[in-house]
């Protein structure tokens, strides 16, 4: 089961559609890896409000996927955990430490305006001290 | 793949990562059937997702067991996971948080436990691994 890929702007977006086997999100990492450079993109997005169950594999992979997205440039955000999924992934001590998330897809792009936003805000600020 | 049934019993093969898949569902329909809340058919399913791909790192190939069970006034799942893999060593070991000889993130078997109600494991170096879990259906849910 492939996870379809969005690019929009300067982000991609993986919808997650239906349950995962583990090569399936294994895939999803390579493919996304060679999109944030085939695309240049500044932010990756991964759905999950489809997943019923987040395992370690699971968790592992995403973790992976964020940490590599952000060696190549990119943000990740992992949106949509369902209230259910986090309370089973608590109980099994799984956790997405330093890795960003929210709600649902529209808070994750606010996310990633506000990222982006920030890098600006900072190029400008050394700008400044630049010519001070 | 495929799950079959005998007498009361469903069974999955495990010899894929698609039969993972298949364990989890399967447990999960089978809580829903019970009446399990949400969150605990959930809390199942991420439990055998867990042992399940133990089966699969460790000894290849193994099988799942489901069973419905009517303890008294308790309704429950019953969950088994058998293998004749490798077997561990250190079963008390194996049961803390962390530890790992797979390179995995060592939370499988106490995370697991964690999420069941009731959690045994039977094994013993070349003699295959056997883990039985029980999940009850909570009065309030």
């Amino acid at each position: 089961m492939e996870v379809p890929i969005l690019k929009q702007g300067h982000y991609l977006i993986a919808s997650i559609q239906s349950a995962l086997s583990d090569a399936d999100l294994s895939q999803l990492r390579e493919a996304l890896i060679a999109r944030v450079g085939k695309f240049r993109a500044r932010g990756v997005i991964v759905d999950v409000t489809a997943l019923d169950v987040m395992d370690s594999f699971a968790v592992r992979t995403l973790r992976d996927i964020a940490h590599m997205a952000r060696l190549r440039g990119a943000e990740t955000v992992i949106v949509g955990i369902q209230p259910e999924v986090a309370f089973a992934m608590v109980q099994l001590g799984l956790t997405l430490k330093g890795i960003a998330t929210a709600l649902d897809l529209e808070e994750g792009l606010a996310f990633l305006d506000r990222q982006a936003q920030g890098r600006i805000d900072n190029r400008q600020g050394h700008g400044r001290i630049d010519r001070g | 793949m495929g799950v079959s049934t005998v007498a009361d019993e469903l069974r999955c093969l495990i010899a894929a990562d698609t039969d993972v898949v298949q364990a989890r569902q399967t447990g999960r329909d089978l809580a829903a059937e019970i009446g399990f809340s949400a969150g605990d058919q959930t809390v199942v399913a991420a439990a055998i997702s867990e042992i399940a791909r133990n089966i699969l790192m460790y000894a290849k190939r193994g099988e799942v067991r489901f069973t419905k069970v009517l303890d008294g006034t308790r309704q429950g799942l019953i969950v088994v996971a058998e293998d004749d893999g490798p077997g561990i060593r250190d079963v008390s070991r194996a049961m803390q948080d962390g530890y790992s000889t797979s390179g995995g993130l060592g939370l499988g078997l106490p995370g697991a436990r964690r999420l069941m109600d009731e959690f045994e494991v039977v094994s013993a170096p070349g003699q295959g691994t056997r883990i039985t879990m029980r999940k009850w259906k909570r009065a309030s849910a």
